[in-house]
């Protein structure tokens, strides 16, 4: 049902830029449990002392959303072509509830919560972003997935009119770029529809009107810009292990032990760094997850499995 | 009174600096103000920049003889070196700006670098084919070297051919300019292999 109009989400719904700013303290000096406010029980999950908040023009001005360019300005400069209003998603697969569904009316009713996170990129770069989110649990089980449902499957928007990336005739991508989860990964409490940052709404170089953040594993997996969302049986298929499957995997946890063939995975560099402190760091299995996350891959082979 | 061939090498080599200039310029002012110019990773920035020059000096550098024979100029002729050169310099800041923000100068590292990332190995072999030509490319080399002085620089076959394979191995997607810089290496190719048919005939 496309029926209601998309309403832009209102300041007064989620976290006022007041309210984060005094978050932001509390990161700084280390009270990162218990801060009261809206935060949830996982909203600073793993954060450490030395996490500090990367900068809102940073967080939205170097981005990988190849839809708009491949370049890390690219997505800023054109992100603006895409209409966001309205936004329909297609449900559809193993669910009782399928179908159609207005963005708004999906996400209507829902808490949002900021949470903090670490963002861990598979090129070794890293930022901590405090995100608005809603529960992805909340958002999937709306629409009631029967038993055959053991995986989710996301696809961004494909209109090469509003989209310049998928315009280009040298581009490998075959759009729509595509994504999944395990359905346990996406019950997941950490799991979320990021539908802000920084306390306001979504900019559309970084996946408005929502997008999908996972932070234990690489940002490839964070799928921006959703239009569909199907419930499946077998494992779905992602971009970039499409593109290069001996690269990327399905998986994608950030595990510093097994190196990208382009990349080491032992560090990172987080952002901003500086001509004289590339500002280096050792990446942590699971994105500094692991008591949150581990469990879900007991006796898994993380290697083979990347 | 500058003659035809200072000028003409005057011009060159300010197109050949500018781009140094340039970074600089945006060096500076990162300095000043972190951020404020090269982005929110400008060790990356910096690494990315100098590789894009040096493959397009390197691929000016391979032109300059075609040129010569299309623009019938010999002042032209005359820059290969200096051109050549700059093109190795690039390729040396290339390479110590990803030493000095990539691997802090970690030794050790660089070592597991090249011997496990293939476009790593291809890009310092490109660079093992310049050294040589850089150092033979005085005028006592050459007169010592005699023939073989040019067929040791024959080796900017390899060096473009393997630089080109460095950059398909890094790049993700988005592959314009690498098709651009392909196709420019073909048709000079192309051409040479053109005028060698023409005079064996
Ligand atoms: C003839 C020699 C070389 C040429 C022409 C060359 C050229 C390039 C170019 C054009 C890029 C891509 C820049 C971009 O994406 O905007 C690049 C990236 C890079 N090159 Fe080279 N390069 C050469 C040698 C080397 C050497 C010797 C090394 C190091 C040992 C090296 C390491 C790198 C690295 C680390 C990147 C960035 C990869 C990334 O961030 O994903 N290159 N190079």
């Amino acid at each position: 049902m496309l029926t209601r109009k998309v309403s832009k989400i209102r300041s007064s719904e989620i976290t006022s830029e007041s309210i984060y700013l005094t978050r932001r303290k509390f990161v700084q000096q280390g009270a990162l449990a218990g801060a009261g406010l809206s935060v949830g029980l996982h909203a600073n999950a793993g954060l450490q002392s030395n996490d500090d908040i990367t900068p809102e023009h940073i967080v939205t001005s170097y981005n990988n959303f190849y839809e708009f360019g491949t370049d890390k300005s690219d997505p800023a400069e054109n992100a603006h072509q895409m209409t966001t209003d309205p936004w329909a998603v297609s449900v559809s697969g193993e669910a009782k509830k399928t179908g159609k569904f207005a963005f708004e009316d999906i996400v209507a009713g829902l808490g949002r919560q900021e949470r903090i996170y670490r963002f861990r990129c598979v090129e070794a770069w890293s930022m901590v972003v405090p995100w608005v989110g809603i529960s992805l649990k909340e958002i999937l089980q709306q629409f009631e997935p029967n038993g055959n449902a053991k995986y989710v499957e996301f696809k961004t928007l494909v209109r090469p009119s509003e989209m310049p990336g998928q315009r280009g005739i040298f581009s490998s991508i075959d759009w729509p770029y595509v994504e999944g989860l395990r359905m346990d990964e996406a019950y997941h409490p950490l799991s979320i529809m990021a539908v802000g940052l920084f306390g306001k709404e979504l900019p559309n170089q970084n996946g408005a009107p929502w997008r999908l953040i996972v932070p234990w594993k690489y940002g490839f997996k964070s799928i921006k810009s959703i239009v569909s969302i199907r419930f499946t049986k077998r494992q779905p298929r992602n971009t970039w292990s499409l593109l290069a499957p001996n690269e990327y995997g399905f998986y994608a946890n950030v595990n510093p032990a097994v190196s990208h063939p382009r990349w080491s995975q032992a560090n990172e560099r987080r952002l901003p760094s500086s001509i004289f402190d590339p500002n280096r760091r050792p990446t942590l299995p699971f994105n500094g997850y692991a008591d949150e996350v581990a469990s879900l891959y007991s006796g898994m082979n993380l290697t083979k499995n990347f | 009174m500058i003659t035809h061939n200072q000028f003409v090498k005057a011009i060159v080599f300010i197109c050949l600096v500018a781009p140094l200039c340039w970074l600089g310029w945006q060096i500076s002012l990162e300095l000043q103000q972190p951020g404020s110019a090269l982005g929110a990773d400008p060790g990356e920035a910096i690494v990315h920049y100098l590789g894009e020059w040096s493959i397009r000096i390197l691929l000016f550098a391979f032109s300059i003889t075609p040129l010569r024979r299309l623009l019938k100029s010999r002042a032209l002729a005359r820059t290969r070196r200096m051109v050549g050169l700059f093109a190795f310099t690039y390729v040396v800041m290339h390479l110590l700006a990803y030493l000095f923000f990539y691997l802090e100068f970690n030794w050790s590292g660089m070592w597991v670098e090249i011997l496990e990332r293939p476009y790593i190995t291809v890009g310092m072999l490109a660079l093992a084919c310049l050294l040589p030509m850089a150092i033979t490319s005085t005028g006592g080399w050459q007169r010592r070297l005699g023939r073989n002085w040019r067929l040791l620089h024959r080796m900017i076959y390899a060096a473009i051919t393997l630089a080109l394979i460095h950059l398909w191995w890094l790049t993700k997607d988005g592959f314009e300019d690498l098709v651009v810089y392909t196709l420019w290496f073909m048709v000079l190719l192309w051409f040479r292999w053109r005028n060698v048919s023409q005079q064996l005939r």
